[in-house]
């Protein structure tokens, strides 16, 4: 579960943004809506830790993350949470399956093969598991970055624009793989966008 | 999947970049792997080789050039001294030891030294087979040059006149060997050691052999009369009796006789002072090549960190730490360097084995690539932290990485 009570975030002393309290239940699925410079992304990457609040707490599976120590956050990141973005970002010079390794190793959880393997062909990649990234198409990518971002188990799936660059048709495959593979996996999905074509996949919306 | 992998990954992708900034390190640091082996060498072989001879005594001339000849046989003679004169020094209360030397034959390159017993002892040369010399024209030989000239116990051999193997040959006397020395590193495994009484048979014109027991025997070669005017020997090594000496033989010889005195130690440092000029500017060289690999493994290290800022960033929402990002990059660095040097170790070690194999005089000085000091081991350990300073400021650019900017900025 993940909860936020009186959560402000200054970008400079003038220029704040302080957001509605909320909270998310296990295994549900939400989307945060909003234009661009809604905040949306400031308020995922608070969510997810990749960024610190001044005020307010963040709740997470009991846990307040805005009390974490640098290193405390660093770890709580890698065991709760998993990311999409709106590009794959993969490490390029490492392979498909390496790139998988990288989230259990850089997490401090056990790197396991078995687990690896499973979540490859939960994405119909298992052919391309000692692909170089740059072999890949940009499909195979996103596939690839959906995979890593699953592979530990997180309690939550944050994704960011997941589908802005893509045309409808790869935009519902995406959107659908992320809502399969979180329910799959027993992960609650939030997607920040100002996607308009998403609105209709989630019950559970905020508007931002 | 561990740090170790990631940077080796890292490093592969690039594998031309990589290969340069090895490669460069490494031509470095095999200029001052040679350079070490060859000096170290070469004073290991001067300090073993004038060990226990404090002067040498021989006709005017340059004074290294005596060095050179009588120690270490590489130069010319500078002349000779006559035996009487040479009796002289070693009556001089300051004198513990005296050794004659009489220079001027050769055998296939190799030096025909005239002396006695002392001269072996000096070195503590042991026999491999056979026995010393005993009689006129016998001959015990040098290891090298045994087994280069393929000598044994018992065979002969004509010497040419002159120290280069194309000197005219003294046909009418031969030597006989009749004993094999061990190796023992110093200059004598490339010398033939015979009496002086055979040195100045080979030259004599008559062939007048007739034995006078002599009735007062001369100190330096006791088979003829105290205070020949005759007689002639190129040089005389001696051993200090006290440290005072040093202050009052050279100047006594250099002043009350028409000989000079040249020391060892002084000649062979000064040796080392004309050649230390080109030796600095080869380690100048060195360093120079050495600061452009750590500056070329420095910018590709920072300019790989813009191409690499996201994949930084993924690491660090995967749950990896500041210190993480860190240590990788200070390992990509220090792999580079470590790396470097270790292929310039090899390389300088390589050269040298390459250089000893193909020019013989190297091996005649004893030279070997085949020799390891501790000081290659501060070379390792300099190019860990070559590798740790070169990567230090893109070290802190990733410890630095604002992860929320860099994946909010697309």
């Amino acid at each position: 579960m993940v909860a936020i009570d009186g959560l402000v975030y200054a970008y400079t002393s003038q220029k704040k943004i302080s957001f509605k309290d909320f909270a998310i239940q296990q295994g549900e699925q939400w989307l945060l809506l909003g234009e661009s410079g809604s905040g949306k992304t400031t308020l995922l990457h608070l969510l997810g830790g990749l960024l610190r609040s001044q005020h307010g707490r963040i709740e997470v599976n009991g846990t307040d993350i805005t009390q974490l120590s640098e290193s405390g956050l660093d770890r709580f990141r890698g065991h709760h949470f998993g990311f999409v973005f709106q590009k794959s970002h993969l490490i390029n010079a490492l392979s498909v399956y390496d790139n998988l390794r990288m989230a259990p190793f850089l997490a401090g959880l056990k790197q396991d093969v078995k687990r690896i393997t499973d979540v490859l062909a939960q994405l119909a990649l298992t052919e391309n598991r000692n692909s170089r990234v740059k072999e890949l198409s940009q499909g195979q990518a996103q596939r690839v970055a959906i995979a890593r971002a699953v592979l530990n188990k997180p309690s939550f799936i944050l994704a960011d624009e997941p589908t802005s660059a893509l045309d409808d048709k790869n935009c519902g495959r995406v959107i659908e793989l992320l809502l399969q593979t979180s329910e799959r996996n027993k992960a609650t999905l939030i997607v920040a966008t100002h996607d308009q074509r998403l609105k209709s996949r989630f019950s559970n919306q905020i508007q931002l | 999947m561990n740090l170790f992998s990631l940077v080796l990954n890292y490093l592969k992708a690039k594998p031309l970049n990589t290969l340069l900034n090895i490669f460069l390190l490494a031509l470095g640091i095999a200029v001052v792997t040679v350079l070490l082996l060859f000096n170290n060498q070469l004073q290991e072989k001067i300090s073993t080789n004038s060990k226990g001879i404090d002067l040498v005594v021989g006709a005017k001339g340059s004074p290294l050039q005596l060095i050179l000849c009588n120690i270490f046989h590489i130069d010319f003679p500078t002349g000779n001294i006559k035996l009487s004169e040479a009796e002289k020094v070693v009556r001089h209360r300051m004198v513990k030891n005296a050794i004659p030397m009489a220079l001027g034959d050769s055998y296939n390159g190799y030096r025909i030294v005239g002396t006695n017993h002392m001269y072996a002892e000096l070195y503590k040369a042991k026999l491999a087979s056979g026995d010393w010399w005993k009689n006129d024209l016998e001959v015990t030989v040098g290891a090298t040059v045994a087994k280069l000239a393929g000598l044994k116990p018992g065979d002969s051999f004509v010497s040419a006149h002159g120290l280069t193997p194309d000197g005219h040959d003294h046909d009418e006397r031969r030597y006989l060997v009749t004993g094999i020395l061990q190796q023992s590193n110093t200059v004598i495994d490339n010398l033939i050691l015979t009496n002086i009484e055979s040195v100045w048979k080979v030259h004599e014109q008559s062939q007048d052999s007739t034995t006078v027991i002599p009735l007062h025997p001369s100190s330096l070669v006791p088979s003829v009369e105290a205070g020949d005017s005759t007689r002639e020997v190129t040089s005389l090594l001696i051993q200090y009796r006290n440290p005072l000496a040093v202050i009052q033989l050279p100047r006594f010889i250099n002043s009350n006789s028409n000989m000079q005195a040249a020391s060892p130690a002084f000649e062979t440092a000064r040796l080392f002072i004309i050649l230390g000029v080109g030796v600095d500017v080869l380690h100048g060289f060195a360093y120079v090549l050495i600061f452009i690999s750590g500056l070329s493994i420095f910018i590709a290290l920072y300019n790989s960190l813009k191409e690499r800022q996201y994949d930084l960033a993924i690491m660090r929402s995967m749950g990896a730490s500041r210190s993480k990002l860190f240590i990788s990059i200070v390992m990509e660095g220090s792999f580079l360097t470590v790396a470097g040097s270790l292929f310039g170790l090899t390389l300088g070690h390589g050269a040298l084995w390459l250089f000893t194999g193909l020019v013989a005089e190297s091996q005649k000085a004893g030279v070997t690539a085949a020799v390891f000091y501790p000081a290659e081991g501060f070379i390792l350990a300099g190019s860990v932290v070559l590798g740790v300073l070169c990567s230090l400021i893109p070290a802190m650019q990733a410890y630095r990485t604002d992860i929320h900017k860099v994946l909010a900025g697309n």
